[in-house]
């Protein structure tokens, strides 16, 4: 019994981890049509950015300047490298794949290639006992962020002016342009969120790892991205469905089935729903 | 002129074979004489990846299918034959002819479940059975694939002229022949009526189907082709290199052949070839004199990917593009 609490607590730490990424990946590819492969690089230099900080000014101050970063390479992003390629969807796709391959080249460069320890609150350290299972705390930091990001999310995409503006955008582009509303201003908006939660997500999975290195956004983007399939392109709470499910299926079939066998069944997952599904859980891409 | 044009590929074809007769030294291109074995297989790497480049680019610049996968038929020829090699302990050409089969059989498998998505979808679906390939490939089953360290090419199952350091001009000319394989079968279909339904496809799906022809077969018959060229391209590659490693099945292989075909020139006749050429060119001669470079650029991968988001932006028709241009204004 304490193993399946403890399996069931990492997996939903790692489906926080998912979901803070699959969910800016969506919206930005709902809204914006972007495949963002430059996301993994927003995590890293939020990670990265935490990580230099910390010893200046201490962690309580250091992670919102990882948030910060994440989402200030997100908007820079967008204005100077997307915005003179909409209309050009392969172009931009290739332009985030370029920019993925350079960034991480830049950030080894600077930090070199080798896992860099990452700080993390004392508290996170400690071990809660649930039921008969020992489950180190910083799994509840990770769901806690998780939890109240999907809530914030949701408030401000359907309480908000901007939020309507990006929620009738994934629905129907064209008509929101016709209606007389400047979209490209809610496209920089959708990716400084994507940038700002991979960025928390960043310095999550630093925590939660225990180190920082260059390429550890890249290996994570992948089941962001299968994530994002299975949920339904654009539809935040599909993005949160799905990495529940990512991740709890993960990390079970890696501790009962052969070594690996976990992320094979993922990838089976993903294959099952887009045979049976092709649009995703959410069906139609809404931002629900 | 076009005397000159139609020769040209033939004209360079020619100095191709004779090149490991020259002992010339090209000071700063390389860092040893034409012969020399480093020089060999460096040569003989870009001429592989220009093969390799030009596969995927029947994919992508001919059918317009935008596959993040192709990482995975590279890798499973390559680790198919090496295995199939170095621990069943089968002669070079019978492993060579296994795997290619059964790689393509893979191809038609994964294909078929992944051409029932289109654009994006189909890029992640790939993506996604990729990363399987590069799991399973890390993770060592039954010692099969050596894990990280990679699975080295027992050298007592290959013809003992492709052994030695001296024989480098060998597998040089292995790598030539996968190339001018590659580029018979594109170039083949390219000029076959197949090659202008494949750029329809690219262009305008319903338009094809109209025409009553299956877009589905004909985009899984591509798939499996191209799988199929990718896995001789891999069993090369671990010739030449001596073995397989992890790094063949990783996402980032399937993302530089598409820095390859988009540099040289997604869709056009020498485009992709000379892209992967020149990209694998720089991406070891950078790393050769990266030391040398300061900050960033000590990185190839830096160079290569921000020349890549430039060209991107300032040349749309890549490499061959620009070339064409020039021809026209001069």
């Amino acid at each position: 019994m304490s193993t399946v609490i403890l399996l069931t607590l990492t997996g939903l730490g790692l489906a926080a981890l998912y979901f803070l990424i699959a969910s800016g990946l969506s919206l930005v590819f709902g809204l914006a049509g972007v495949l963002n492969f430059a996301h993994g690089l927003f995590l890293s230099v939020g990670a990265y950015a935490t990580w230099w900080a910390e010893p200046h000014w201490g962690l309580a101050v250091a992670v919102p300047v990882g948030i910060a970063a994440g989402a200030a390479t997100g908007a820079l992003v967008e204005v100077v490298l997307i915005r003179p390629l909409y209309k050009r969807p392969t172009e931009q796709v290739l332009v985030t794949v370029g920019l993925s391959l350079a960034g991480v080249a830049l950030l080894q460069s600077v930090w070199g290639a080798d896992p860099r320890t990452f700080p993390r609150p004392a508290w996170a350290s400690e071990v809660t006992t649930i039921g008969s299972a020992q489950v180190p705390d910083d799994r509840f930091l990770l769901i806690g962020t998780a939890v109240v990001v999907l809530l914030a999310l949701l408030t401000f995409l359907h309480r908000t002016r901007y939020g309507l503006i990006i929620r009738a955008g994934v629905e129907n582009r064209d008509m929101v342009s016709a209606l007389g509303i400047d979209v490209r201003r809610a496209f920089t908006l959708v990716f400084t969120i994507g940038g700002a939660l991979a960025g928390t997500a960043g310095v999550l999975g630093g925590m939660y790892f225990g180190s920082v290195s260059p390429g550890q956004g890249a290996s994570l983007l992948i089941f962001a991205f299968i994530v994002v399939v299975i949920g339904g392109l654009g539809s935040v709470t599909g993005s949160a469905v799905a990495a529940v499910v990512v991740g709890l299926l993960q990390q079970f079939v890696n501790y009962y089935g052969a070594a690996g066998a976990g992320d094979v069944s993922v990838v089976a997952l993903l294959a099952l729903v887009l045979l049976l599904r092709p649009s995703g859980l959410a069906r139609t891409a809404v931002t629900a | 002129m076009s005397h000159v044009r139609k020769s040209l590929p033939l004209l360079v074809l020619v100095v191709l074979i004779v090149l490991p007769y020259s002992t010339l030294p090209v000071p700063g291109v390389f860092e040893s004489p034409l012969n020399s074995p480093g020089t060999l297989q460096m040569l003989a790497l870009c001429l592989v990846f220009g093969g390799l480049a030009l596969g995927y680019d029947l994919l992508f610049g001919r059918a317009g299918l935008l596959s993040f996968g192709h990482a995975l038929y590279i890798a499973a020829g390559a680790y198919g034959t090496d295995i199939l090699v170095s621990h069943a302990h089968w002669p070079l050409w019978a492993a060579v002819a296994v795997t290619v089969p059964a790689v393509a059989v893979l191809a038609a498998l994964l294909g078929a479940v992944a051409l029932r998505t289109t654009g994006i979808a189909f890029a992640m679906v790939t993506l996604a059975f990729a990363q399987v390939g590069w799991i399973v490939v890390n993770r060592d089953p039954g010692g099969l694939t050596g894990g990280e360290e990679g699975l080295p090419l027992d050298s007592a199952g290959l013809p003992a002229s492709l052994v030695g350091v001296a024989d480098t001009a060998n597998l040089y000319w292995v790598a030539l022949a996968f190339l001018l394989v590659v580029v018979v079968v594109v170039h083949g279909i390219d000029r076959a009526p197949l090659g202008r339904v494949l750029t329809g496809l690219r262009d305008d799906e319903r338009r094809v189907s109209v025409l009553g022809l299956s877009a589905y077969r004909l985009k899984l018959g591509t798939f499996v082709l191209a799988g199929a060229l990718a896995a001789l391209g891999g069993a090369v590659h671990a010739l030449i290199v001596g073995g397989a490693s992890p790094h063949l099945a990783s996402a980032d292989l399937t993302l530089s052949l598409i820095v390859m075909a988009v540099l040289g020139g997604a869709g056009t006749r020498w485009g992709a070839v000379v892209g992967g050429v020149v990209y694998a060119y720089l991406d070891q001669r950078l790393t050769q004199i990266g030391g040398a470079l300061p900050g960033p650029l000590s990185q190839p991968l830096f160079i290569l990917g921000t020349l890549f988001v430039l060209a991107v932006y300032f040349a749309p028709g890549g490499l061959t593009g620009v070339l064409k241009r020039r021809g026209r204004l001069a």
